[in-house]
């Protein structure tokens, strides 16, 4: 008897399909994993090397020639070279060089060899900061012209010198000073507190407007349509746009806002509002609060003008009151879409960098971890710092995405 | 909650209460709208702003709504005019502009506390009265609340790009606009666009975010028809490591890619910038598309199937034009984060040539540039994305209701 059950093993049809998806998927992966694993891959490595800004440009000798006395018997080719690194030394050095056809070269320098008019020097390790110099005493031919020759010798034939030294990107040297660091002492616990008041926050307050403003909207009534628009307006204008105009309301000498509360009397000195200690935070949060509340009104106005009517008028007639129906029929819908809203927000938030670095540039105790690696790489040129303050973040991202996909990735189709 | 359920309570307390609002709301407008000194008394309008509710409450079950309306504006203008009203104007102001003020706060606060108050009796009132009541305060609060708060930043952003630095300096609520300057009020868009060459970057950054709509089409869209149809092991592992990816923040990829582009030579190249935008839109793109493939109804594609179209022809002549609304929104989304974007352009490129719109205005925030300078570049900015924006409403909300998973 033959076996009727459903086939257990993949066909060629099957087989055809998942051949056409990873074709198509193909140029995706490559793309993101080139610009996003291989990134996250060298954050890891980077992050465990003392790396500065300066150690970007790859060590090598330099090396020079010029013409010496000229024009008289000892007459020579000066070759300088140099190890310009402070603190790399290069090995096996070398350079090499073409001389011009009518120049004569004398007996070269013990560590050249010379064979036609090729020369090839071997200097052997170059320490930091040390420069050797080797002179070629050249004769030049009778009846040419010396300053073309000249000319040809200096300019036309550039020296290439090559040499071995230790790159700190690539070699295997590692260290825990940049994670050392990071961790040490108050300056990490006070970035965390910051992030974690802004992230907070931030996170809540754009929900708790979000959903003030989607309850303003959730009936129609003429001018609705101008109203949705004009509350997205903070989310889709450029961030660098609205937080130099943010910077201009708040200018302490030049801002309408102190302007306007120096004359209504709530104070007598102009305020300075980004740039002092537990305002700028405040204010920071504010702004994050203000430019993504209507993010969480579009979703929850979406999810709210979803919801069955029908059960409202069963409300009004138990004689519901408007608070009741609200606190026990909308927001049990809601929740839903909030939580969601809550741990995106919550994710975005924690990786915000542009906003607080336009506002306050990290200063007046407004310094978040994704600012901190800004300020660690390129403030204080310590590349491996940074990235040792990227890996934490990575590190808190993906503990939280195993909350999000624990918890949310099912509901709301996301 | 029982004591604030009786007629002589609710209604002088939220009279009292908008009274305040409304007064704060006219005062601050009309000092930006004037520069002249108009400020609320909280106090004083507690006390108006209650009696004016007790007398509604008192006179709610006589007809003549709009003759209460009436009264109630002309007491409120009455007593601002004379100087213990809700609403103090300096002694310069001129009597045109203390007039209007009177006028707007006494209207706006008679029409909208009658409204507020309809249903509000003297005696004990019904939780559904109440609530109503306080849900109408609230309603009319929201309103003014967030208009206010969404319009005054940019109200402050146009109008600072046509003042001067001096004016600026001397009253900076002083937003009135002199039009006898003529041509001259648009001197910062002209040295922007002549000295700075702002023309190049609004040039550079539309050609940016132009080609970047289009590589990231042509990458998600087959990659997202791949995991939204059709099977193949890891596809759920798939749809979730897209996710994933899009939470990665762009700061930590920020700094290995400034390594890679500096050894390279790409930093301080458009096209360097041209690479790596598609690559932060993509998995959005991807994202948002696969969601809307998965809606598309599988019959009609299977129904091309049977009748002889290979998969491509038939994500080429079905898919795709069913899809159309959906790409008009990933477009505009993809359009609006490469247009804002600030952090690799201000990252990668230093050379004016090259600038973005984005990296041009950074470098106009120094202290050397007036700052009318600064905000006509945020103006520059702003204005295509809203025009954008505005003109195609329907399809940007639903492209950010669908992918705005990324903020």
């Amino acid at each position: 008897m033959s076996d009727l059950g459903p086939p257990t093993t993949r066909g060629a049809l099957a087989k055809r399909e998942a051949r056409l998806a990873w074709g198509l998927l193909l140029p995706t992966v490559s793309i993101v994993s080139l610009v996003v694993i291989l990134p996250l891959l060298a954050i890891f490595w980077i992050s465990f090397k003392p790396v500065g800004l300066a150690d970007l440009r790859p060590v090598a000798p330099v090396v020079r020639e010029d013409l010496r006395n000229a024009g008289d018997a000892d007459q020579a080719v000066r070759y300088r070279i140099q190890n310009r690194s402070q603190d790399v030394p290069i090995e096996n050095v070398s350079f090499t060089d073409t001389i011009p056809s009518g120049v004569t070269a004398g007996p070269p320098p013990e560590q050249c060899t010379l064979s036609g008019a090729a020369l090839r020097c071997e200097i052997g390790t170059l320490d930091p900061g040390k420069r050797v110099t080797l002179m070629l005493p050249v004769q030049f031919d009778a009846g040419l012209d010396a300053k073309a020759l000249e000319d040809a010798l200096e300019d036309d034939t550039e020296p290439a010198a090559r040499g071995d030294a230790d790159n700190i990107l690539t070699n295997f040297s590692f260290s825990l000073e940049n994670f050392a660091r990071v961790f040490d002492g108050k300056q990490f616990w006070e970035v965390l507190y910051v992030t974690m008041f802004y992230t907070i926050f931030g996170t809540i307050g754009a929900l708790l407007f979000g959903l003030f403003a989607a309850m303003l909207l959730n009936k129609s009534f003429k001018g609705q349509g101008i109203l949705r628009g004009l509350y997205l307006f903070p989310y889709v204008a450029p961030v660098i746009a609205v937080a130099f105009a943010w910077i201009t309301l708040f200018d302490p000498f030049s801002g309408s806002v102190n302007a306007l509360l120096l004359q209504m009397g709530v104070t007598q000195e102009a305020i300075n509002f980004f740039g002092q200690r537990p305002l700028a935070l405040i204010m920071v949060t504010v702004f994050e609060i203000w430019r993504y509340f209507p993010l969480s009104f579009l979703f929850i106005l979406a999810r709210m003008q979803s919801i069955d009517t029908d059960m409202y008028e069963a409300a009004d007639m138990d004689g519901a009151s408007p608070f009741q129906k609200f606190w026990y029929l909308s927001l049990p819908q809601l929740l839903g879409i909030l939580s969601v809203l809550f741990l995106l927000r919550f994710i975005w938030t924690f990786n915000k960098f542009d906003d607080i670095f336009l506002l306050t540039g990290g200063n007046a105790g407004t310094r978040t971890l994704t600012v901190n690696v800004y300020e660690q790489a390129f403030a204080v040129s310590n590349i491996g710092a940074g990235a040792a303050v990227a890996v934490v973040i990575f590190a808190c991202l993906l503990l939280f995405s195993v909350f999000f996909f624990k918890y949310v990735s099912r509901e709301e189709g996301l | 909650m029982q004591a604030l359920r009786q007629g002589y309570v609710t209604g002088p307390l939220l009279g009292a209460l908008w009274l305040v609002i409304l007064a704060t709301t006219v005062a601050v407008a009309m000092s930006f709208a004037t520069g002249d000194a108009f400020r609320p008394s909280i106090l004083l309008s507690l006390v108006w702003g209650a009696i004016a509710g007790g007398c509604v409450v008192a006179l709610a079950r006589s007809p003549m709504g709009w003759a209460k309306a009436l009264i109630l504006a002309g007491a409120v203008v009455f007593t601002v005019l004379l100087g213990f009203g809700a609403m103090v104007t300096g002694a310069n102001v001129g009597a045109g502009a203390r007039i209007l003020g009177a006028a707007i706060l006494g209207v706006s606060f008679g029409v909208s506390l009658a409204a507020i108050l309809a249903g509000v009796r003297a005696g004990g009132l019904t939780r559904h009265e109440f609530e109503e009541a306080v849900i109408r305060f609230l309603t009319g609060f929201g309103y003014i609340f967030f208009t206010a708060i969404v319009l005054i930043p940019f109200y402050v952003m146009v109008m600072t790009s046509l003042k001067s630095q001096q004016a600026l300096l001397q009253n900076p609520l002083d937003f009135s606009i002199d039009l006898s300057k003529g041509a001259d009020l648009f001197r910062s868009y002209n040295e922007l666009f002549g000295i700075y060459g702002f023309g190049g970057y609004l040039w550079t950054s539309f050609l940016v975010s132009v080609l970047t709509v289009f590589i990231t089409l042509a990458f998600s869209i087959p990659g997202a028809y791949a995991v939204a149809r059709l099977k193949f092991r890891g596809q759920a592992a798939f749809s979730r490591s897209i996710l994933l990816i899009y939470m990665v923040p762009m700061i930590v990829l920020a700094l290995p890619i400034y390594i890679a582009f500096s050894l390279t030579g790409l930093r301080n190249s458009i096209l360097g910038i041209v690479m790596i935008y598609p690559v932060t839109t993509i998995p959005v793109a991807l994202y948002m598309l696969q969601g809307y493939f998965r809606g598309l109804p599988a019959e009609v594609e299977e129904a091309g199937l049977m009748d002889g179209l290979s998969r491509l022809a038939v994500i080429w002549k079905i898919t795709l034009p069913l899809s159309l609304p959906a790409l008009a929104s990933v477009s505009l989304y993809v359009f609006m984060i490469a247009w804002n974007e600030f952090l690799l352009a201000f990252m990668l490129l230093d050379d004016p040539s090259k600038f973005t719109l984005t990296r041009g205005i950074a470098s106009l925030n120094s202290s050397e540039i007036p700052r009318q300078h600064l905000m006509a570049g945020a103006v520059i900015a702003t204005v295509p994305i809203m025009v954008l924006f505005l003109g195609l409403e329907r399809f940007m909300t639903k492209g950010l209701t669908a992918g705005s998973v990324k903020g």
